[in-house]
C-alpha cells in the first residue's frame, strides 16, 4: 500500500469512510441505542476505546499471528478489551452500563472493530493503526451522536434530558424511526461524499469507500473488465 | 378522403380514461361519506378535510419542484391522498398533526420512492400507522357522533369505538349510519357502501378485492364466533376495503392475485382485531398485504401464450 500522511489515516474513518454512513457497519448498534444522545456518547466512547486499544495490540503482532487463525486470534483480542472497557463502565458509570444493557458486551462483535482489525491493523505498523482506530471511532461516535440527538429530539423532544420542544413524535425512538433517520443520514453522506468531486463510477469499486484499504481481487478484474468492455 | 385506414402500431382501441378521471371518480365516490362526517361530526370535519387535502397537494408540488421533475398535482391523486387521510383521523385532532401525516403520505411514502404508481404502499395507510404509532393519546381519541347512545349528549364525549364498545352498545342500525365513535370517515357505513358501489359501476375497481376481503373477513369471524354483521360493518373495515385495498399501486393486478391478497387482508385483519393489542387491524393488514403484492403478482403471472409448462426432469 502506497504511504498516506498520518493525518489522513486519521480524518479518513470521519467523513470519507465513515463506518456507519459509508462503510454500514455496526448497523446494529447503531440503531439500537441512538435513542437518546447520551447513550450514543456512551457506545460510541466504549467502542472507540476498544477499537483504538485492539488495533494497537493487532498491528504489533501481526507478523506473529498465522494467517489461518487471525479471525479467532482477532476476536480473542478484542474480547480482553472488551472485558475491561465493560467492567470500567459498570465501576464507574454504571448508568450508561444500564442503559446501554446487552450492547456493551456484543462490541465484540462489532462489524467495524473486527474489520478494521482486518482491513487495517492486520497489514500496517502500530502508528497508523492507532489514527486508524482513533479516526474510525471518532467517525462512529459522531454518527451515533448526529443519530441521537436526532432521534432524542424528534421523539421525546429533548437533547441529553434537557426538554426542548413540546411536541413528541414516538415514532422516532421506536425501531422504525431508527430505520427511517439511518437511511436519511446514509442518503446525505452519499450526496456529501459525491459532491466532493468523487469520479463517475467506472468500475464496480470506484463508488466504494472500501476501496483503498480492500484487497480483494475482484476490484482489480473489475478494472480490467470495464477496459475491456471500453475496448 | 382516403384517410379511413389508419395503419399504425398498437394499442388501437383507446378510451379516455386517464389517471385524472379516475382519481376524479374516487373524490366523488369519497363524498357521501366525507358529507356523512360533517353532518355526524360538524363543521370541524370539513376543515379537517380541507387541511389535509390542501396540504397534501402542496406538499406534492413542493416536493416535484425540489426534485426538479414535472408537476404532477393536476393528477389529483394527492387530493385523493389527504382526502382518504382526512377520513382515517378522528376529528378533533391537531392540525400540526395532520399536517404531519400529509408530510409522511406525500414526501416520504409517495414522492421518496418516484411519484404516483412507485409508492410500495397505500400512502394514507402508511401516514396513518405512522400517526397512530407516534401520537397514540390523540389518535385514539375517539369524539362521539352526534346521537349514538353512549353519548350523555354533552358536546365532544368520547366514547369508545364499535369494536371496543361493550356488546349490544350499537345496533346495526347505528352503525349503518354513523351513531357511534371512530374516525370521522369510517363510521357512516352506508355512505362507505355507496361509494364503493358507484366504482364498481364506473369500472374503476373490480369487485374482487372489497367483496374477497369482506367474505374473509365475515367467515374468519363466525370462526371466531363474532357476529360478522357487526365485525363488517364496525370500525374501517369497510373504508379499508374499499377505498384502501383497492389502490392500483398497490395491489396484484391478475384476478388470482387479487383473490389471494384480499383474502390475506381478511384474514389478518381478524387475526389482529381478536389478538392484537394494537386497535389497527385494517390498516396493519393491508400494509402488511401491500409490501406482498410484488410476490403475489410473480405466483400469478399468467402463462404466456403457448407456452408449454415441461414436464419434470425434461432437458431444455
Amino acid at each position: 500500500m502506497e504511504k498516506r500522511s498520518y493525518l489522513k489515516e486519521f480524518t479518513k474513518g470521519i467523513v470519507k469512510e465513515n463506518p456507519v454512513l459509508c462503510l454500514v457497519l455496526g448497523t446494529c448498534p447503531t440503531l439500537a441505542v441512538t435513542t437518546s444522545a447520551f447513550n450514543a456518547i456512551g457506545m460510541g466512547v466504549a467502542a472507540t476505546a476498544v477499537l483504538i486499544c485492539s488495533n494497537a495490540v493487532i498491528s504489533a503482532l501481526r507478523r506473529f499471528i498465522p494467517d489461518k487463525v487471525r479471525i479467532p486470534a482477532y476476536i480473542t483480542i478484542i474480547a480482553g478489551f472488551v472485558t475491561i472497557v465493560q467492567m470500567i463502565v459498570k465501576a464507574y458509570a454504571p448508568a450508561i452500563n444500564d442503559s446501554l444493557g446487552i450492547y456493551l458486551p456484543l462490541i465484540v462483535v462489532n462489524c467495524i472493530i473486527l474489520g478494521r482489525a482486518e482491513m487495517f491493523a492486520g497489514k500496517n505498523p502500530v502508528i497508523p493503526s492507532i489514527l486508524d482506530g482513533l479516526g474510525m471511532g471518532v467517525g462512529f461516535t459522531a454518527a451515533l451522536l448526529l443519530m441521537g440527538i436526532i432521534r432524542e429530539l424528534l421523539g421525546s423532544g429533548a437533547i441529553f434530558g434537557i426538554q426542548l420542544l413540546p411536541v413528541q413524535i414516538l415514532i422516532f425512538i421506536l425501531p422504525p424511526g431508527g430505520f427511517f433517520v439511518f437511511g436519511m443520514l446514509i442518503m446525505l453522506a452519499n450526496k456529501l461524499n459525491t459532491r466532493a468531486g468523487k469520479k463517475v463510477k467506472s468500475t464496480p469499486c470506484d463508488g466504494c469507500p472500501m476501496a483503498a484499504s480492500c484487497s480483494q481481487k475482484s476490484c482489480e478484474n473489475g478494472e480490467k473488465e470495464a477496459a475491456e468492455n471500453v475496448g | 378522403m382516403d384517410n379511413k385506414l389508419y395503419v399504425s402500431s398498437s394499442p388501437h382501441i383507446r378510451d379516455n380514461n386517464s389517471t385524472r378521471r379516475i382519481m376524479l371518480d374516487v373524490i366523488i365516490a369519497l363524498m357521501p361519506t366525507s358529507i356523512a362526517a360533517c353532518i355526524i361530526f360538524g363543521f370541524r370535519s370539513a376543515v379537517l378535510i380541507a387541511i389535509c387535502v390542501s396540504t397534501c397537494v402542496l406538499l406534492e408540488y413542493a416536493s416535484r419542484k425540489i426534485m426538479k421533475r414535472n408537476t404532477t398535482i393536476g393528477d389529483l391523486s394527492a387530493v385523493v391522498t389527504g382526502l382518504l387521510l382526512a377520513l382515517n383521523l378522528p376529528v378533533d385532532i391537531n392540525p400540526l398533526i395532520a399536517m404531519f401525516g400529509c408530510l409522511v403520505a406525500i414526501v416520504v411514502v409517495k414522492q421518496m420512492f418516484g411519484g404516483i404508481g412507485m409508492n410500495f404502499v397505500n400512502p394514507a395507510l402508511a401516514a396513518r400507522i405512522v400517526l397512530l404509532v407516534s401520537f397514540p393519546s390523540s389518535m385514539m381519541h375517539w369524539v362521539t357522533a352526534a346521537g349514538a347512545p353512549a353519548a350523555a349528549q354533552i358536546d365532544a364525549a368520547t366514547s369508545a369505538t364499535p369494536l371496543a364498545a361493550p356488546a349490544g352498545t350499537y345496533s346495526y342500525i347505528d352503525l349503518l349510519i354513523g351513531r357511534c365513535g371512530g374516525s370521522i370517515g369510517e363510521v357512516c357505513a352506508a355512505a362507505l357502501i355507496l361509494g364503493g358501489v358507484y366504482l364498481v359501476i364506473r369500472r374503476v375497481i373490480s369487485p374482487i378485492i372489497p367483496c374477497v376481503y369482506l367474505a374473509t373477513a365475515a367467515l374468519m369471524s363466525l370462526a371466531f364466533g363474532l357476529d360478522p354483521l357487526y365485525q363488517l360493518l364496525s370500525g374501517g373495515l369497510l373504508l379499508g376495503a374499499i377505498f384502501m385495498a383497492t389502490d392500483y399501486t398497490t395491489s396484484p393486478v391478475t384476478n388470482w392475485g387479487k383473490v389471494i391478497y384480499a383474502v390475506g387482508c381478511g384474514l389478518l385483519t381478524m387475526l389482529l382485531r381478536t389478538y392484537s393489542n394494537m386497535p389497527e387491524g385494517v390498516s396493519f393488514s393491508i400494509l402488511l398485504m401491500n409490501i406482498l403484492v410484488p410476490h403475489i403478482e410473480r405466483l400469478t403471472a399468467p402463462r404466456t401464450l403457448g407456452y408449454v409448462k415441461k414436464a419434470k426432469g425434461e432437458k431444455k
